[in-house]
């Protein structure tokens, strides 16, 4: 037995320093990616996505130290964090490719080695609240829940034991540009090249749709799998607004909608590219037309349909250096029912309710979900400030795989664009679409807190000062009583008086 | 309290309550009326003030300027509207996408329980077109203009203001609520159907297809009625189903902007009293608080707002005057009026709550509060409490003595007798009651088989026999009541009668002062003095003059005379005819209450006081 494990190890030793140098030290990797889609609407959707790739454990260089801390202090496996501002209304948008709910969403996995996952979850949500501003530190146990069907890792994972999952949604969170500014401040390059310097402020939030996340989650280092490296992506989308930003015209370029152009690429990237679908929807004779014309266009099946993109690799130095910017313009030219019910009822001040249903959906059907709910009275103090503005109900979530229209081919994971690579797709017949709904405002009972001591006050008297004389009014019978001869006091009284000569009483 | 659990004070106190009654109630009435006149006068009224923040300080500056686009957006409509006869459905999707809107429609159908001919519908079936202008947030509010289409094309210029305005308010970045733009046919019907179904529930019956888009909980809704492109003034209506009010700041908002655009605006058809020191100003608001009183009092919705408020939206409704007056507006005056009040209600960041919900108003700006105003009914009703005092105690007085009253209790025996006697007149009331509910809807296809009337007249013909038979009473049950102790039975059954009124008006009251006052200060008097000795005559007469079908036909009266469009007659008759079987339709369509609170309520109860006076 001894024999193959020395020999084992030995060609271990051999091969593993000739492997370094065969091949330079592996690095941190960057990817930066712009998607811009006319969408049916007229409207125009970018997503930005820039992923870091970390190898090295305990050394740093493009991947942000915070969130490297993070992920080895709460041993964390995957992590996902969204904030948004609107709604994607797919019906007029089409199905998105990054989604989430409105306001901030959380969930995490943690290792299976953490002992105690609520605390490391609550620190967790403690940490990120000041790492991104944002008011995550307002997740506690009674909008936490821990989902046994829909969420399921989106990286390597050797289980899923759901007990080391935490989902939360905070409906209300507004997403401005505090949000903003410590997200930029993650990325490589920060604001300052590459696709970052479309990032402006005032730009961004002038938009329909505003969604920026997070996402950390171990992936394969290459093909075989044979080591395992972090991933941080970091993703933006916005939708802009044909008849604000374009004054009810469907063209657009670059600078209209960011007021920047492209210059230079992130010199610390290894890919930078902008794609923009030029598929032609065949519809209405209407033509696109791109410029400056690109060099390379893209097919592939995104999302079930057949999709083309032309692509700006800014990494070629003949993209940039023509004009030294760029500014992408486009122009219109006119010419179930085996089921699964998970129902975990909340408990008052304790745990929100949770309903996860496995259903099979007809085609081109209404499926209604309705939930009966009393409303109630909630303790004076667990108003919040502004009772009168309503109560928040989280989004629900629709996760669902897709029969694809079209059969994709099964292409390099590693090679594939980054809008098309977040969610792990078993096979080719069909893809993942996770939909969120609007966050619903319940007006609950309120009290007129402008007047709690009166109202209090008189109540009391009411209650004490009539109550009670008319309960006696009501069950007694009064009847009058001559006074009897006296009690002991007086009649001492009498005796003294009577010794002074005086008439008793 | 001590002054009633002493026996002595006690006797006194039922002494002097015995002796001064009369005096006391008469007292009392008068000054329950004088206090409601009382309320137009400005130590009652006070003037209103903005109380919610977030609409106060801020002044926006309206831009809006489409009053030409909104002109041929309005020749557009109503030439599609005559072309195809109903409401151009495709017509108004296409120019509500083109301004950027997210459209839908919705279809909905409704039987009526019998023809309506004052608006001549019977089976009803119509589209809403709505569409939504999105904004950043997540859609969980909303605010609604809502234009009420009616069988003719005289809105039409109400629906191209509407899309003018949509249109500018399409291309600002400002908006932190969606605005819905809201065409509804077939006016309160539709309106119904749509709230329905944009709350998911089924009140009345409507059947519709369930709306594809939604945008979160209704903050606010304005109401639009415009019949010409130019207008002299702008009337505000803001009473709603069954007498409800919007919140006061909604109104004070639109009486900002009308000050601020120089625009006039009225009240009940009434101009602001200007001067308020001499006698004319408080006597025209007189006029105008009476008005108001009657239109709340009837619960029906003065506008297609009034559906909205019973879903907790405040809302009112607009309505464009085009009189003889010089002076005049166009479109785009009243295009910035709304486009302010819009602006601020975009403002809100809580719904609509610091403000009055209960209140009357005199003028535009004046107000009285419901502190103010309740005393009114309050004495009016203690007539009632007094008058059911004494006959309490000359009951106690007649089963033990006078000189013992007070000393034992009550004898058992002649209390029961009492209440057996009652239970039967207090049944056949409320069966009459319970018939005038039912039977005119149900049996009107029976009584268009026998007789030559449409079913509409079917209808009123029918509530009116059975309200009249139920006069013929007292000569069916008198036979049932035992005769023994004569006197004490008609005690017994008007104390009874006198105490169920009061409840039923104090529940009214609450709810609905105008109503309740009206109906306390019509039915008290006569409800005080009947009894079945005296001239009798008399008080019968007193007694139908007040029965609340002739308090219904005096209000109507006193309504168009205030509108200074007196009644003849015989027009008031058909009036009141058509207003029966508005008020039934209304119970059935849009669940008004008034209909069953008169006949389920206050007729048994009137005829109790019936029955107490035909006593034998």
């Amino acid at each position: 037995m001894a024999a193959p494990v020395r020999i084992f190890l030995l060609v271990l030793l051999l091969l593993g320093p000739g492997g370094w140098g065969r091949a330079e030290p592996p690095r941190d990797s960057l990817r930066e990616e712009l998607v811009i889609t006319p969408l049916p609407s007229g409207d125009v959707a970018a997503t930005f996505q820039f992923r870091t790739c970390w190898e090295w454990v305990s050394h740093y260089r493009l991947f942000p130290k915070a969130l490297g801390q993070l992920i080895s202090k709460y041993s964390l496996r995957e992590l996902h964090l969204s904030l948004t501002q609107g709604f994607w209304r797919t019906r007029y948008w089409g199905t998105p490719f990054l989604q989430a709910p409105s306001g901030a969403e959380l969930w995490a996995w943690f290792q299976d080695t953490v002992t105690d996952v609520d605390e490391s979850w609550k620190e967790l949500s403690n940490v990120l609240s000041g790492i991104f501003c944002a008011s995550l530190n307002f997740i506690d146990s009674t909008n936490t829940v821990t989902p046994t069907a829909s969420f399921k890792p989106l990286g390597l994972a050797n289980g899923t034991d759901h007990s080391f999952l935490r989902y939360a949604v905070l409906p209300r969170e507004v997403v401005c540009t505090e949000n903003l500014t410590p997200w930029k401040k993650l990325l490589p390059c920060s604001s300052k090249a590459g696709l970052s310097v479309l990032l402006k402020a005032d730009r961004l939030f002038h938009t329909s749709y505003h969604s920026q996340a997070v996402h950390i989650r171990p992936v394969c280092r290459n093909a075989r799998c044979t080591s395992v490296s972090w991933e941080l992506r970091q993703t933006l989308s916005v939708v802009f607004d044909a008849f604000v930003t374009g004054q009810g015209k469907k063209d657009w370029s670059l600078f209209r909608m960011f007021s920047r152009t492209l210059t230079e690429p992130c010199p610390l990237a290894s890919e930078s590219r902008v794609y923009v679908d030029v598929t032609s929807y065949g519809q209405d004779n209407e033509t696109l037309e791109v410029y400056p014309p690109p060099l390379t266009t893209y097919q592939d099946v995104i999302l079930g349909t057949r999709k083309t993109y032309a692509v700006y690799d800014l990494l070629d130095a003949a993209v940039v250096s023509n004009s030294r910017s760029l500014n992408i313009q486009l122009k219109w030219k006119r010419p179930p029912e085996n089921g699964y019910i998970h129902y975990q009822p909340a408990q008052d001040r304790m745990q929100p309710h949770l309903l996860e249903m496995l259903i099979q959906l007809p085609a081109s059907s209404i499926t209604k979900v309705s939930i009966q709910f009393e409303r109630a009275l909630l303790k004076w103090t667990e108003y919040t400030p502004d009772p009168n503005h309503g109560f928040y109900v989280s989004p629900s979530v629709l996760s669902a795989l897709v029969p694809s229209v079209v059969a994709a081919k099964p292409g390099d994971w590693e090679e594939s664009p980054l809008f098309n690579s977040l969610f792990p797709v078993s096979d080719s017949s069909s893809y993942f679409v996770r939909l969120y709904t609007e966050p619903l405002l319940v007006s609950l009972p309120t009290p007129d807190f402008s007047m709690p001591y009166n109202v209090v006050c008189l109540t009391c008297t009411v209650v004490a000062v009539c109550y009670g004389s008319f309960y006696n009014l009501l069950t007694r019978t009064f009847q009058i009583e001559e006074p009897r001869k006296g009690g002991l006091v007086k009649r001492l009284a009498n005796l003294i008086r009577r010794a002074r000569g005086v008439p008793p009483l | 309290m001590g002054l009633l659990s002493d026996p002595v004070r006690r006797r006194a106190l039922a002494r002097l309550v015995l002796r001064l009654n009369a005096p006391l109630c008469v007292l009392s009435y008068v000054a329950g009326i004088a206090w409601f006149l009382a309320l137009a006068f400005p130590p009652l009224t006070q003037r209103t003030y903005m109380s919610e923040n977030a609409m106060g300080s801020t002044m926006v500056e309206e831009q809006f300027a489409g009053g030409d686009r909104a002109r041929s957006l309005a020749r557009d409509f109503a030439a599609h509207r005559r072309k195809s006869g109903a409401l151009p459905v495709a017509w108004l999707e296409r120019t509500m996408r083109s301004v950027g809107l997210e459209v839908y429609t919705q279809s909905f159908s409704r039987k009526l329980p019998f023809p309506d001919e004052t608006h001549e519908r019977y089976m009803v079936s119509g589209i809403n077109v709505y569409g939504i202008l999105r904004h950043l947030a997540a859609s969980t509010e909303s605010l609604v203009l809502t234009v009420p289409c009616g069988p003719d094309s005289t809105n039409s210029q109400a629906v191209g203001l509407m899309l003018a305005l949509a249109a500018h308010f399409r291309g600002q970045i400002y908006w932190a609520k969606d605005i819905i733009f809201l065409v509804t046919e077939h006016d309160l019907l539709g309106t119904e159907a749509w709230l329905e179904a944009y709350h998911d529930v089924n009140i009345t019956g409507m059947q519709s297809s369930p709306l594809q888009g939604r945008a979160g909980a209704i903050q606010a809704a304005v109401a639009l009625e415009l019949s010409s492109d130019v207008v002299t003034s702008l009337d505000v209506a803001v009473e709603g189903l069954n007498g409800q009010l919007p919140n006061l700041d909604l109104l004070n908002l639109f009486q900002t902007f009308c000050q601020k655009g120089g625009l006039l605006c009225t009240l009940q058809g009434k101009l602001q009293p200007q001067d308020w020191t001499s006698i004319d100003g408080p006597l025209q608001s007189v006029q105008t608080l009476l008005l108001m009183v009657l239109q709340q009092a009837s619960g029906r919705p003065h506008g297609a707002h009034g559906l909205f408020l019973r879903y907790r939206v405040e809302a009112l409704t607009l309505r464009g005057i085009n009189s003889f007056r010089q002076y005049k507006y166009d479109l785009v005056a009243v295009g910035k009026a709304l486009e302010g009040m819009f602006r601020k209600l975009n403002h809100l960041l809580e719904r609509l709550h610091q403000s009055f919900f209960f209140y009357l108003l005199p003028a535009l700006s004046r107000f009285v509060s419901i502190g103010l105003y309740m005393p009114a009914a309050g004495f009016l009703l203690l007539v009632l409490g007094l008058k059911a005092l004494e006959l309490w105690m000359q009951l106690h007085e007649a089963g033990v003595g006078p000189e013992e009253a007070g000393e034992n209790p009550p004898h058992p025996l002649t209390q029961g007798v009492g209440l057996a006697s009652l239970v039967a007149p207090l049944l056949v009331s409320q069966a009459m009651g319970l018939a005038l509910y039912i039977l005119p809807v149900l049996g009107q296809h029976v009584a268009t088989q026998h007789f030559p009337v449409a079913e509409a007249e079917a209808v009123v013909l029918t509530l009116l026999a059975i309200y009249a038979a139920g006069l013929a009473l007292p000569h069916n049950t008198h036979r049932v009541v035992s005769t023994q102790a004569p006197d004490r039975g008609w005690m017994a059954l008007k104390l009874v009668a006198l105490i169920y009124l009061a409840l039923q008006l104090a529940c009214i009251t609450l709810t609905n002062f105008s109503l309740g006052f009206l109906l306390a200060a019509s039915m008290v008097p006569a409800a005080a003095i009947t009894k079945p000795s005296g001239p009798r005559a008399l008080y019968a007469a007193l007694l139908v003059l007040t029965s609340p079908a002739a308090t219904l036909l005096g209000s109507l009266f006193l309504w168009r005379e205030l509108q200074e469009a007196p009644l003849s007659l015989t027009e008031g008759w058909q009036l009141f005819l058509a207003t029966l079987a508005q008020g039934v339709l209304e119970h059935h369509t849009y669940g008004a209450l008034l209909f069953p609170l008169l006949a389920l309520g206050l007729y048994p109860c009137w005829l109790l006081f019936w029955n107490v006076l035909f006593w034998k």
